[in-house]
C-alpha cells in the first residue's frame, strides 16, 4: 500500500469538505474493495477519508410509501432487515447471492455502488487497461475476455459491473441521494452508472467530491412476484457470470407491470424499458418469456470466451421469468 | 481531525481479548498485520490478504469480518475477539470442543478463522439447516476439504447439547 494521509470525518459536511480540498483523496467506508485496490496499487489515494462514523446508518420509510437505506447501512442488515425482506424480497436475495458474510457484514451500501470491475487486466498493474490508465489500450478484447461484456461495451473497454446489489437497485427503480461541493442532487438508478463509451475510466456520473448519502426505493417492492437468478462457476462466493433481477406485478393472471435487469453482461446494470413493454398486459407464457430472451440479446455481441453469454443470458431470462410468475427462487 | 492523529500514525484504543489498549499506528497497518505483527497474536492467518479466503476472520464488536481488509486506525473504540480469546481459561469454547469432537479440521490454517466465522453465524441467527450452515460458512475455505466435519461440528454447536 502506498503512504497516505487519514482524515476521520465527524459529519457529512465535514466529509465533503476534506474532498473538496484534494483531487487525490477518497472516501472509504467497508475498505472492502478499496484495501484491496490499495494493495495492488491499482488505487493510489493521496489521503483517505474515514465516513464511518457519519451518521448515515437508518434504514427510514419516507411519507410516499419508499424506504431510505444510508448509504453506511451495512449489506447485511440491509437484506436482513424486515421492511427489505418483506416488501423487496429481491433486494435481499441479491446481496446474500453476493461475497461472503463477513464482507457483506463489513460492506456498505455506498460502497457497493462504487465498487470497481473485477477485469483481470484492470486488477494487474504491469498490463495497460484503459480503465485503470486511460489511452493505454483494452488487453481483455483480444485477451481472455470471458467474464466480459456482452452489451453496451465500447471498443475503449468490454469490462462489467461486478455488483449484484446494484442489479436489483436497478430493477426497482432506485434513487441515489448524494451530496457535493455544489449541494445535494437526486440521481435516477438507470443514470447512476454509465457505458464506457470513450471515457472507461468514469464508471458513474458521480461528479468529483459527491458523497452518497442514501439509497431510496420507491413504494413497488414487487414482493409478490419477484427473483434473482445468478449464474455463476460455483454455487457460493464468486462473481455473476449473468445474473437476472425480476419484478413482476400481477393482476389476475396478467403481467400488469414488469421491471427486468440483467447483471454481468455490461459496464452497468442492464435495462432495457423495450424488453419490458413486452411483457405488460400479457399472460405468463414461455413462449413470451423466450421472445423477450431474445430481445434482450439483439444487440448482444461476444468477444470469444464470453459468447457464451448471449446463450445464457436467454435461458436464464426465461427461467427467472418462470421463478418470478410462481412467486420467487423457491417458490 | 481527532487529537493526537498526526499524518504519520495515529493515537488509537481497541479493546483486543478483553485487554484495554492503546496504540500507535500508521493509517495503512491492517487489523491483521496489527494482531499478527505488533501484538503477536498469530492464531488469525494471513491466507490470501484480498479478502478471499478467511483465515483471517476475527468478531469487532461481536460481528464476523475479514481483518485482512480492514484498517486498524478505522477500529478506533471497537472491541475485537481473536481465536485467542474464544476460550475461558482452560475451559475451551464450545465450538472449540466441538471442531475437536468432530475431527473438522486436517492442517489446521484455516481453523482459527472457521471458529470465529462460526461464532458470528451463531450470533447471526439466520442459519436453520446444514445447507443454511454451508452457505453461511462459504467465507472461510479450507484447502484440506474438511468441510463435512465443519458443517457437522458446527451444527453440534448449534444444538442444545443433551447433558447439559
Ligand atoms: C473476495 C470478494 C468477493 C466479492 N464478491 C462479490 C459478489 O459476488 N457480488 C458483489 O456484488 N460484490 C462482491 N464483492 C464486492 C463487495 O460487495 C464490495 O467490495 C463492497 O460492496 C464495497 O463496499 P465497501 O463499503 O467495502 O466499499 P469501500 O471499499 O470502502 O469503497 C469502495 C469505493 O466506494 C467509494 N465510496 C464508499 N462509500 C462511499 C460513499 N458513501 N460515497 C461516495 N463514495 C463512496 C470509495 O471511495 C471507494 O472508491 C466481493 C468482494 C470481495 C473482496
Ligand atoms: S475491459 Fe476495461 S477494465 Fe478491462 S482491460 Fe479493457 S479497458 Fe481495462
Ligand atoms: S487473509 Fe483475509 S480473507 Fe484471506
Ligand atoms: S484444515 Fe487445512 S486448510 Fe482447513
Amino acid at each position: 500500500m502506498n503512504r497516505f494521509g487519514y482524515t476521520r470525518a465527524g459529519d457529512v459536511a465535514e466529509a465533503v469538505h476534506a474532498a473538496a480540498g484534494d483531487d487525490a483523496a477518497q472516501f472509504i467506508a467497508g475498505g472492502t474493495n478499496l484495501v484491496d485496490l490499495m494493495k495492488e496499487r491499482i488505487a493510489a489515494p493521496s489521503r483517505l477519508i474515514d465516513i464511518t462514523r457519519l451518521p448515515l446508518r437508518a434504514v427510514k420509510s419516507l411519507p410516499d410509501g419508499g424506504l431510505e437505506i444510508g448509504a453506511l447501512v451495512s449489506n447485511s442488515d440491509v437484506a436482513y432487515h424486515p421492511e427489505v425482506a418483506s416488501r423487496y424480497p429481491l433486494l435481499s436475495q441479491a446481496i446474500l447471492a453476493g461475497a461472503s458474510p463477513q464482507l457483506r457484514n463489513m460492506a456498505s451500501t455506498g460502497g457497493n455502488l462504487l465498487q470497481r470491475t473485477r477485469c483481470y487486466y484492470f486488477y494487474d498493474a504491469a498490463l495497460p487497461c484503459n480503465k485503470r490508465a486511460p489511452g493505454s489500450g483494452c488487453p481483455a478484447r483480444d485477451g481472455v475476455n470471458r467474464i466480459h461484456a456482452i452489451l453496451g461495451a465500447s471498443e475503449h473497454c468490454i469490462a462489467v459491473h461486478p455488483s449484484d446489489m446494484c442489479v436489483a437497485l436497478a430493477a426497482l427503480a432506485a434513487t441515489v441521494h448524494v451530496t457535493g461541493p455544489a449541494g445535494a442532487r437526486a440521481i435516477e438508478f438507470a443514470e447512476f452508472h454509465r457505458l464506457p463509451g470513450d471515457a472507461p475510466e468514469r464508471d458513474t456520473t458521480l461528479q468529483p467530491g459527491e458523497l452518497v448519502t442514501a439509497v431510496a426505493l420507491p413504494r413497488e417492492g414487487f414482493a409478490a412476484h419477484s427473483t434473482y437468478l445468478k449464474v455463476r462457476d460455483r454455487h457460493s462466493y464468486a462473481f455473476a457470470l449473468v445474473s437476472v433481477a425480476v419484478g413482476l406485478r400481477m393482476v389476475d393472471g396478467t403481467i400488469a407491470e414488469a421491471r427486468l435487469a440483467l447483471g454481468g453482461v455490461a459496464h452497468k446494470p442492464w435495462r432495457d424499458p423495450t424488453a419490458e413493454a413486452l411483457l405488460r398486459g400479457q399472460r405468463p407464457d414461455d413462449a413470451l418469456f423466450a421472445a423477450v430472451g431474445e430481445h434482450l440479446v439483439r444487440d448482444a455481441r461476444g468477444c470469444g470466451h464470453n459468447d457464451f453469454k448471449i446463450a445464457l443470458v436467454r435461458r436464464a431470462v426465461v427461467r427467472a421469468l418462470q421463478q418470478a410468475v410462481a412467486g420467487g427462487p423457491r417458490a | 481531525m481527532l487529537p493526537g492523529m498526526g499524518d504519520d500514525t495515529c493515537a488509537i484504543t481497541l479493546k483486543v481479548n478483553g485487554s484495554t489498549l492503546r496504540l500507535q499506528v500508521a493509517p495503512w497497518t491492517t487489523l491483521l498485520d496489527l494482531l499478527r505483527e505488533r501484538l503477536g497474536l498469530t492464531g488469525s492467518k494471513k491466507g490470501c490478504d484480498h479478502g478471499q479466503c478467511g483465515a483471517c476472520t476475527v468478531l469487532v464488536d461481536g460481528v464476523r469480518i475479514n481483518s485482512c481488509l480492514s484498517l486498524a486506525v478505522m477500529r478506533d473504540g471497537a472491541s475485537v475477539t481473536t481465536i485467542e480469546g474464544l476460550a475461558e481459561g482452560d475451559a475451551l469454547h464450545p465450538l472449540q470442543q466441538s471442531f475437536i469432537e468432530h475431527d473438522a479440521f486436517q492442517c489446521g490454517y484455516c481453523t482459527p478463522g472457521q471458529l470465529c466465522s462460526a461464532v458470528g453465524l451463531i450470533a447471526e441467527g439466520h442459519a436453520h439447516s446444514e445447507d443454511d450452515i454451508r452457505e453461511l460458512m462459504s467465507g472461510n475455505l479450507c484447502r484440506c476439504g474438511a468441510y463435512p466435519n465443519i458443517v457437522a461440528a458446527i451444527g453440534q454447536a448449534m444444538r442444545p447439547r443433551r447433558d447439559a
